[in-house]
């Protein structure tokens, strides 16, 4: 069996960037393993620029972001395997991969990197009734047909979702000539990213319905029609508000979840709220040596938070193969989400292990407009920051000093919620 | 000219086509779709039903009780997954044990074995998620779950290995018989003739008898609606559990799949259009609530996906088998609705037993009764595996991650004869594209597959039947790429 010090699941921009970081902590022996047959991941199919403004400080497209991160793992000699398909992890974090020139191989692992990214949810999860015809796609998978293999999934598209991936395509499509007749959001909000949909809707006039649902597809072979209706605020349809819309392909950007069935069959512990592994202030999940960042950890917008937030796994990581994360029997601090935040991540600080500064990422579950996100150590408030919009399409986060942690005697929970005051 | 033509392969056609493919060579199947395996075969509830429900003296409880004895060996010679993991017919109220008492007698009438009524503690102590409103269960140890789509597929797999050929994309326009007493068949595009006619055609089989028999028959297609929960929810229930019917309806049964799936439905809803497989709104949230009925906690918010199929119902509510009123040599297999699947084996081996002996043919010596599945690596031992793999790289690159499918096992499965043409057909030979992610990832490197596989062009490759076609004509820069 080949012996790794750290081994990373998933070359996409969190595996990359974790690897970088672990190579520039002083780590030589990493190896990634990639199941496609490039590294990058899904930024490969986001031809789109948006990209790399915080990490980069300018724009880039999805494959020139990847590129730089492939160089830099390239540069520093680092090892990986592509269509390799990870298998298995056991608990004491042997690999269990399989590729077609190796066959199925076991590899030890002194720290493992989860970084898996996600999926989309399918038209199934989503229980729109009528036909099952061709012509759905969820919103990924008309991106790869589109942008890499180059071919068209339809000219009269209706999208169902505001996810970003949703409005992207609904610009792509436009570019390619299709009329994208509306992008309809069961919720009274969008998933999405407001830059995208100032960029990919408004700019190309397609309408956003806000609170409609698809409540029937028509056609047996091929789709044909869609019956879009407006939802109650308990997002049933209100009858006498259908509206029939013809199409030939239905795109559903309806949500991502983080891809976790080797995490959940090693037994790492996951969130309910995000799909993904409970993390501590490392990035380390429940079980020791094994790290999560990216997509697989919880659904990030910008890829430049994902490459930031791997990197602290990467440099994590090496802490722990080298032993210097420390082992004490310090009580960890329980970091709560409440009053309109859904989670935090990480949802524990052990402070001794911590950096000076630890940035606590987070979603909120609703609309708000001028309020506070508020941190409290046990009841004293102690951030209390003015937001003008806020809005469950866009992560937050705010940052927590290991001297103020240090400094509060028995700390035992970090709050964080939105405040109207 | 041929010995006999069935029309239709599902699993009754496919069924009868393997039987008699042990006393001839010239056995054709007409489908009207692409593949094999497209109608009530390939969406019902997956389960053998051991043989309690149907009236006694009925074909039903006759076929159902014998098919279901049957089917350890067929599944043995033809390699397809079954469990006989028993069925609960939970009931609800006090006043419904009588009626439970009225379903074992029936069983018991109708040859079932091991049947057992059992108390609120003993189903409990089987089914542990059962509903806190649940008083008691019949048992039935000998129902069991199988995959439909493999055991029609190993069906017909086993029948072209022994001689008989499938012909797809036909569909039957008429049927007469000419003065030399032979059947003359007309598709759209061809005319075949035969000695005998198996009317196997599902929720058509009206249409053809009519063509022919003096007696006629109506079908009147009836739609059930399914909720399938992904593998993540595997073990939440160990059973087929059955509701009693009520005096608001039928109730939905809830059962585990061979694969580690959960099906909860179906709804009974009776349509004018035969091929109107689309779900409604109002049946997935009717099976969602009456399933906790029977069973509590089920993670709804695990469904992967839904579903809608067709069965044959039959005004006299029970199988027509045998040969036709008035028309010498046309044989029906008509009205197959549940317990259908329990009683494939039985009506095909009952059907070619009629025609070899209205045609006098006998046993072929070299009829070979079995059949291998299509290859599944991870049954494998990490060395064979390898050895696999060192053989044909193709195992070794997986495709579909949710189910782990490798490129091998997908390339079988288009190989094979009658072999999958479509997205649909690889998913349902081979899984790929049937697990959480419902195709989002594999479906572009499957349709690449089979466009290689086929030598056709990727706008050619089709989710199911014609005209559901995925992809239309290039990008701006797949034109100029």
């Amino acid at each position: 069996m080949t012996a790794y010090d750290i081994v990373i699941i998933g070359g996409g921009p969190a595996g990359l960037s974790a690897a970088v970081s672990a190579y520039d902590s002083g780590c030589r022996s990493i190896l990634i393993l990639e199941r496609d047959a490039e590294l990058g991941g899904i930024l490969n199919q986001c031809i789109h620029s948006g990209f790399g403004l915080h990490t980069f400080k300018e724009e880039l497209t999805g494959p020139e972001y990847a590129a730089r991160y492939i160089g830099m793992v390239l540069e520093r000699g680092i090892e990986y395997k592509l269509n390799t398909m990870v298998m298995d992890i056991s608990p004491d974090r042997v690999v269990t991969a399989m590729n077609s020139e190796d066959g199925m191989f076991l590899i030890k692992a002194k720290a493992v990197i989860l970084a898996m990214g996600c999926r989309e949810r399918p038209r199934g999860a989503l229980n729109i009734p009528g036909y099952r015809p061709a012509g759905i796609f969820s919103a990924g998978t008309a991106q790869r047909l589109v942008n890499i293999e180059g071919y068209m999934v339809g000219k009269e598209v209706v999208i169902l979702g505001s996810g970003d991936i949703g409005l992207i395509m609904a610009r792509r499509m436009t570019l390619e000539g299709a009329k994208v007749k509306c992008v309809a959001e069961l919720m009274p909000y969008s998933g999405g990213l407001k830059r995208n949909i100032v960029q990919c809707l408004d700019d190309y006039g397609i309408p956003l319905l806000l609170s409609h649902t698809v409540v029937d597809i028509e056609g047996k072979e091929h789709i044909k029609a869609v019956t879009i209706a407006e939802v109650d605020e308990n997002r049933r349809p209100i009858e006498g508000t259908e509206r029939r819309y013809t199409c030939d392909a239905l795109l559903l950007s309806c949500g991502l979840v983080p891809e976790n069935e080797l995490s959940q069959s090693m037994g790492v512990g996951l969130s309910k709220v995000t799909n993904g592994p409970v993390v501590n202030e490392s990035l380390e999940t429940d079980i020791e040596g094994v790290f999560a960042c990216g997509n697989v950890l919880h659904v990030h917008d910008l890829v430049d938070f994902v490459s930031e937030e791997a990197k602290k796994a990467g440099e994590t990581a090496v802490k722990y193969v080298s032993g210097r994360i420390e082992r004490s029997d310090e009580t960890e601090i329980e970091l709560r989400a409440t009053f309109g935040v859904r989670y935090t991540v990480p949802s524990k600080i052990a402070v001794g292990r911590m950096d000076d500064t630890l940035t606590v990422r987070f979603r909120v579950g609703d609309v708000y407009k001028d309020s506070f996100v508020s941190v409290y150590f046990d009841d004293e408030r102690v951030i209390h920051q003015k937001k003008r919009v806020l809005a469950p399409g866009e992560m937050e986060q705010v940052v927590l000093k290991k001297a103020n942690l240090l400094s509060r005697e028995g700390l035992s929970t970090v709050t964080v919620r939105i405040e109207g005051e | 000219m041929y010995d006999v033509i069935i029309i239709g392969a599902g699993v009754i056609g496919c069924a009868v086509a393997r039987e008699m493919s042990r006393y001839s060579d010239r056995v054709l199947i007409l489908e009207k779709n692409e593949d094999v395996c497209t109608g009530t075969t390939k969406a019902n509830s997956a389960i053998i039903h051991s043989g309690y429900d149907a009236k006694n003296g009925t074909l039903k409880a006759k076929f159902n009780v014998k098919g279901n004895r049957m089917m350890d060996r067929i599944a043995y010679e033809l390699d397809v997954p079954f469990e006989r993991i028993g069925s609960l017919t939970v009931y609800t109220e006090e006043e419904q044990l009588v009626k439970l008492k009225e379903l074992y007698q029936r069983g018991m009438n109708n040859g079932v074995e091991g049947l057992r009524i059992l108390s609120r503690a003993e189903t409990e102590a089987l089914e542990p998620n059962i509903s806190d409103k649940v008083k008691g269960a019949l048992y039935a140890p000998t129902a069991g779950i199988i995959c439909p789509f493999k055991l029609c597929y190993a069906y017909a797999e086993n029948a072209c290995e022994n001689g008989a050929r499938f012909l797809m994309n036909q569909k039957v326009g008429n049927i007469f018989r000419s003065e030399d007493g032979l059947w003359h068949i007309a598709t759209e595009t061809d005319e075949f003739v035969a000695q005998a006619v198996v009317n196997a055609a599902g929720v058509y089989s009206d249409e053809l008898n009519n063509l022919v028999s003096s007696r006629k028959i109506r079908i009147t297609p009836r739609r059930g609606d399914y909720l399938l929960l992904d593998r993540a929810a595997k073990g939440h229930v160990r059973h087929t559990v059955f509701q009693m019917p009520t005096a608001l309806g039928k109730g939905v049964l809830v059962t585990p799949t061979v694969h580690g799936n959960t099906i909860i439905g179906p709804t009974a809803v009776d349509m004018i259009d035969k091929e109107n497989t689309a779900t409604t709104a109002e049946a997935l949230s009717e099976i969602l609530s009456k399933s906790s009925d029977s069973i509590k906690d089920l993670p709804t918010r695990q469904v992967i996906t839904s579903f809608a199929g067709i069965r044959a119902v039959e005004d006299q509510h029970d199988f027509i088998l045998g040969e036709a009123e008035g028309a010498s040599s046309f044989f029906n297999c008509a009205g197959i609705q549940s317990p259908g699947l329990s009683a494939a084996p039985a009506i095909g081996e009952y059907t070619a037993g009629l025609i070899r002996e209205k045609l006098s043919l006998s046993e072929k010596e070299n009829f070979n009764p079995y059949r291998k599945d299509i290859l599944d690596p991870s049954a494998l031992s990490l060395e064979e595996r390898n050895e696999l793999i060192r053989e044909n790289p193709a195992y070794g690159r997986i495709v579909c991650r949710c189910e782990s499918i490798s490129e091998g096992e997908i390339i079988d499965a288009i190989r094979r004869t009658p072999g999958a043409v479509s997205l649909d057909g690889v998913k349902r030979r081979v899984r790929a594209g049937m697990g959480r992610c419902q195709g989002g990832f594999c479906s572009p490197k499957v349709m690449e597959i089979l466009a290689r596989e086929r030598g056709c062009a990727l706008e050619e490759v089709n989710k199911s039947s014609e005209g559901s076609y995925i992809v239309r004509g290039r990008t701006k820069d797949g034109e100029n790429g």
